[in-house]
């Protein structure tokens, strides 16, 4: 989907600056995890906007279905049953890619271009540069991307990349019967949620809070949470995620220096055999080997 | 074929396809990784049919590679046991390495340096094999924790085993004479007297 192109933030495993040249404001999608009733709207809107299919699979009598993201399911809804201060809570949580400003899958991406953040934050796959490595999955610290089974590329939620080009909220904020996905500019998104935070903390959730977290350098997917200060209930939702320093180390400036240490090797040993020359056989031992073999 | 009847026989037929069998597919796993390695060698992936066939060849490869290896570690294990003259020998490289080697002492079929190599080499394809099995995202899927892990270890064994790999190349090139041995088995009865004295002996009985 390269409809925007001008606007590049930052492209995988690309060392050049990527076009750039149209600015455009942040965006970020609010997900108000206090007003979701968990109708599963957003991944009926999902599928149909992107035009893809999942399997139907097997109900495990639970709520959440399908059971995980896929390759084809971008978004899933995940129920989570609480019980705080004795009243049972029922946190759904809507799952998908948080778009983060450090994407810890471009980070870890070798394909050229595979990955592109655009300017307004959006993380995007460009499927047709994968080359399904997986890398993607080592480097998130969300476990979003899946590879699909049929083509071997990664898949995740584009947030709409699509629609958004063109002015259009993403089809998952559209569809919300209860407005509990807003969609705008990331600075609009932190102002409502503020607002619906002080709500939250009127009727009594005094730890209610914005899921932005610091250690990805924010998010472009954000969440209100009634429990902010404890994000593990809701299915899972890291407390702190970042970028594992295992991919760092792996991704970061220890490469280019192994590129160069290697070819200093190669280097090295071109300019020991023009500065000391050859090892050759030296004449004595070759007579010594002549005298010895005609005794 | 027989250059001449009073040259020695260093390697077996076997034992040489057996090290080209590992060294060409090397090779091929240096180029192909190195391309997922950093941006600046991807275009190397075009030797393979582009990115996706070299993530899709590169583990095959490598686990095709891994078996012959272990062939060629039974066949030449025994033959790189350290010795005390071996650590001598190490401990005087820089001698060799500038180039005067006749004071060095006297080797065996192999010197220090090559046994040192052997066993790096060995170090470094138990990490690779391991390390490769847990990237291998098309086959398995182990814990995230572990796959992260395993991608360092897997770059790290990498750029060290190229760079044993350009020194043990280099090694063959420099000293004369050497690289026939690896071609059509022999080598000189000069050559094995000035570079292994201990195994020229072994050999001809002088």
């Amino acid at each position: 989907m390269a409809l925007q192109s001008l606007d590049i933030k930052q492209r995988s495993a690309t060392t050049t600056p990527a076009p750039s040249v149209r600015k455009t404001v942040e965006v970020a999608k609010l997900i108000d995890v206090s007003t979701c009733i968990g109708c599963k709207a957003c991944q009926a809107a999902c599928m149909e906007w992107n035009d893809i299919r999942d399997e139907v699979g097997r109900n495990y009598g639970v709520y959440d279905n399908p059971m995980d993201l896929t390759d084809k399911s971008w978004t899933v809804m995940r129920y989570a049953e609480v019980e705080e201060k004795g009243r049972l809570e029922w946190l759904i949580r809507k799952d998908g890619c948080m778009h983060c400003l450090e994407p810890g899958c471009l980070k870890a991406c070798p394909a050229p271009g595979a990955i592109v953040q655009y300017a307004n934050g959006i993380v995007d796959f460009h499927e047709e540069h994968c080359i399904g490595c997986g890398y993607c999955i080592t480097g998130c610290p969300f476990n979003i991307p899946r590879i699909s089974k049929e083509d071997g590329k990664a898949y995740k939620c584009s947030l709409c990349s699509d629609r958004v080009a063109v002015g259009q909220a993403p089809a998952c904020a559209k569809a919300c019967p209860t407005g509990a996905i807003q969609f705008g500019t990331k600075e609009d998104m932190q102002d409502y949620a503020a607002k619906r935070i002080g709500d939250l903390k009127e009727r009594g959730f005094d730890k209610a809070g914005l899921y932005d977290p610091a250690g990805v350098g924010g998010t472009h997917v954000m969440y209100v949470l009634h429990h902010a200060d404890r994000p593990q209930l809701y299915s899972g939702l890291p407390a702190d995620p970042g970028i594992s320093p295992l991919v760092s180390l792996w991704k970061g400036f220890a490469k280019p220096l192994a590129s160069l240490a290697l070819g200093a090797v190669a280097l090295g040993s071109l300019f020991h055999y023009v500065m000391k020359g050859p090892n050759e056989v030296s004449k004595e031992t070759e007579k010594e080997v002549e005298k010895e073999g005609s005794q | 074929m027989i250059r001449d009847p009073k040259d020695l026989q260093r390697y077996t037929p076997q034992e040489r396809a057996n090290h080209w069998v590992v060294g060409i597919s090397f090779i091929l796993l240096a180029l192909s990784g190195l391309a997922f390695f950093h941006p600046a060698f991807y275009p190397l992936s075009q030797l393979f049919g582009g990115g996706t066939w070299a993530r899709i060849l590169h583990p095959y490869i490598g686990v095709f590679m891994a078996f012959f290896f272990v062939l060629m570690f039974l066949r030449f294990r025994k033959l790189n046991v350290m010795t005390k003259t071996d650590k001598e020998w190490l401990s005087r490289i820089g001698e060799m390495v500038d180039g005067d080697d006749h004071n060095m002492p006297e080797q065996g079929k192999y010197n220090g340096g090559q046994k040192a190599m052997f066993w790096a080499s060995v170090v470094c394809m138990l990490l690779l094999l391991v390390s490769g099995a847990l990237i291998w995202r098309a086959q398995f899927s182990p814990p995230i924790g572990l796959v992260r892990f395993a991608a360092v270890v897997h770059a790290v064994a990498a750029v060290a085993m190229i760079a044993l790999i350009v020194i043990h190349a280099y090694a063959a090139i420099w000293v004369k004479g050497t690289i026939r041995a690896m071609w059509y088995g022999t080598v000189t009865r000069a050559w094995a007297r000035q570079h292994h004295r201990a195994w020229y002996r072994e050999m001809t009985g002088k």
